[in-house]
């Protein structure tokens, strides 16, 4: 019996979206942007709060470095020059935009940008009030592991989220609302005091339906954001580094 | 789109974390550990009613590096049918598509641990044995385990003594399919958390020849070369060795100027032996490091040591004392009658 023997139906989880370092590399430029908007998508708000926390820069200019930092990437091809075997993406990203943020100061840029950036909705009020809400240890802000571990942790807050609006689309589209909702109650919102027992006295429903919905959520939740994270590391061998950190199996 | 809090990532990781059993007949009871490849949990065999050890892979996916490694260790497991050996019951992928298998759940502890209430050698030299008796066992199937430790022995609630984790075993049969041949690099699993006082932990490094498997203390010295190829019997003996001073002195490799327990000579030489640096110096199997160490116990002379005359009569002394403190008792009497007859 072979390995593929233990799972008639194959892998579950086949890499169906492409990285976004070989699609940015891409001569088709529909790819190379769809490529640039998934990048973007994940990293825009982390490279927002980094500039803010990091650089201590006032709300309107990091809005304007942002900006210009991705359409940086997009002009100079930046992520033609990442090389997976060397390092993460997450972190080449980040050397990136501090050298980004240093240049534009030598040079005294201040220019309103957003012209080449991919087409992805920022929406800065929103990350400044995410930014209100985070915790920051100022004694720690000069130290090279918390602004890696800042970074760090930002990036997962973004790309768990945008396992979340997936997860969203996916439940109304199967017709699974109540999935969701319940999955956002306990997972999303809930505290010490939020039980099964509990849920299912509000929805009506039997404890074991509410442990399906709960398992049957997790699941594809674990799915959607492997995938996402699948898409953005330059290889395999990334990938496995970089789930292992998101899903904090290193740390237990 | 949604802020999420600390917490709330937190309780994602969490709930991503927990397998899926749907579709199996196995209940999650609870999280037992957490290894380089993945997690162990308790679960319930709802067909046999029985309580499982769940071993399943942090990734989906039945073709990776790690996949191969987790269905490698369940196959050769299922070869190794021992009494000191955890048996394996099934092996396959969950519905999440992350590889599986179960074995029987040890309600047991760490050798390590377990040891700590065990103070007198001969006893902790019979669980030694008892080791043996599995190593010598899965020598003679053609494999070798690669990472004997105490964190790899359980010791169950009657006494059975069990050897555990079986991830690093390597093939030694020629006629080993290709899906059970060893992995040519050796890997040395960063280790998931800091390790307890007093615990070895495995570390991460990259050889000439790869990356490297095994745990510093315990892995014989070829073995931490990379020398993959070159692995024999001999290299478990090593760690056979390092786990006898572990269990004698409580550290796997000899102390510096002396300044650790004092060992019998016979026991030191035996471990002295176990751990030469080079192969061909150590036992040529288990069988006879087994032999020299159930010797020793029955009070014999050790074939990793040439004894001085005086030292052959410590021994012999030792053996024979309630015999040669009776004949003393006899002739003092004798010599006491003969006094007190004469005056």
């Amino acid at each position: 019996m072979s390995e593929e023997d233990l799972q008639p139906g194959g892998d579950r989880f086949p890499p169906t979206r492409r990285s976004v370092i070989e699609a940015a590399r891409s001569i088709d430029a529909g790819e190379r942007e769809r490529a640039l908007e998934a990048l973007c998508a994940a990293y825009w708000k982390p490279v927002y709060k980094y500039v803010r926390w990091r650089w201590n820069r006032p709300a309107e200019a990091a809005q304007d470095l942002t900006q210009g930092f991705f359409a940086e990437l997009l002009e100079r091809e930046l992520l033609d020059k990442f090389a997976s075997n060397k390092g993460r993406l997450r972190t080449y990203l980040r050397v990136c935009v501090d050298s980004f943020v240093m240049n534009e100061d030598k040079a005294g840029r201040r220019q309103k940008r957003g012209g080449n950036i991919p087409h992805v909705a920022l929406d800065f009020a929103a990350a400044e009030e995410e930014l209100g809400a985070t915790v920051i240890d100022p004694a720690k802000i000069a130290s090279p592991e918390s602004l890696e571990a800042f970074f760090e942790k930002e990036w997962l807050r973004s790309l768990f989220a945008l396992a979340v609006e997936d997860l969203r689309e996916l439940c109304e589209q199967r017709e699974r609302t109540r999935t969701f909702h319940l999955f956002e109650a306990y997972d999303l919102e809930g505290n010490e005091k939020s039980s099964y027992e509990q849920l299912s006295k509000d929805y009506g429903i039997s404890v074991t339906d509410v442990t399906n919905a709960l398992a049957w959520a997790r699941r594809e939740f674990r799915k959607i954001a492997l995938e996402r994270l699948r898409e953005l590391c330059g290889s395999e061998e990334e990938f496995h580094r970089e789930a292992r950190a998101a899903f904090g199996w290193d740390a237990k | 789109m949604k802020f999420l809090s600390d917490r709330a990532l937190e309780r994602l990781r969490e709930g991503a974390d927990e397998p899926d059993l749907a579709g199996t007949r196995y209940r999650l009871l609870d999280r037992i550990a957490r290894g380089g490849m993945g997690v162990v949990y308790t679960a319930e065999d709802e067909n046999l009613r029985r309580r499982v050890a769940l071993k399943v892979l942090d990734l989906p996916g039945t073709n990776g590096d790690l996949a191969n490694r987790l269905i490698r260790e369940a196959r050769v497991l299922a070869t190794l049918e021992h009494p000191g050996i955890v048996p394996v019951h099934d092996v396959g992928t969950l519905a999440d598509g992350r590889v599986f298998y179960t074995m029987k759940f040890v309600e047991g502890r760490r050798l390590d641990k377990y040891i700590e209430s065990v103070t007198s050698f001969p006893d902790r030299l019979r669980i030694f044995l008892r080791i043996c008796d599995a190593v010598a066992f899965a020598h003679a199937r053609g494999v070798l385990h690669r990472d004997l430790k105490p964190a790899n022995v359980m010791v169950g609630p009657f006494g059975e003594v069990l050897v555990m984790d079986w991830g690093l075993a390597k093939i030694l049969r020629r006629e080993a399919s290709a899906a059970e041949a060893d992995p040519d690099a050796t890997i040395f699993e960063k280790p998931t958390q800091p390790p307890p006082a007093g615990v070895t932990a495995e570390i991460s490094v990259v050889t000439g020849h790869g990356t490297v498997m095994g745990t510093p203390g315990y892995m014989s010295p070829e073995q931490a070369r990379g020398d993959v190829a070159r692995l024999d019997a001999r290299s478990d003996i090593y760690s056979l060795g390092a786990l006898l001073r572990f269990l004698l002195t409580g550290q796997p490799e000899a102390a510096p100027n002396s300044s650790g327990p004092r060992l019998e000579k016979s026991l030191a030489a035996i471990c002295t032996k176990s751990t030469s640096a080079s192969p061909a110096d150590r036992y040529p199997n288990v069988q006879e490091m087994a032999l020299d160490v159930s010797r020793y116990l029955d009070g014999l002379a050790v074939g990793a040591h040439r004894e001085s005359i005086l030292e052959k009569a410590a021994r012999f002394y030792r053996r024979y004392r309630f015999f040669i403190l009776l004949i003393a008792a006899y002739l003092a009497m004798r010599v006491l009658i003969l006094i007190f007859m004469h005056r």
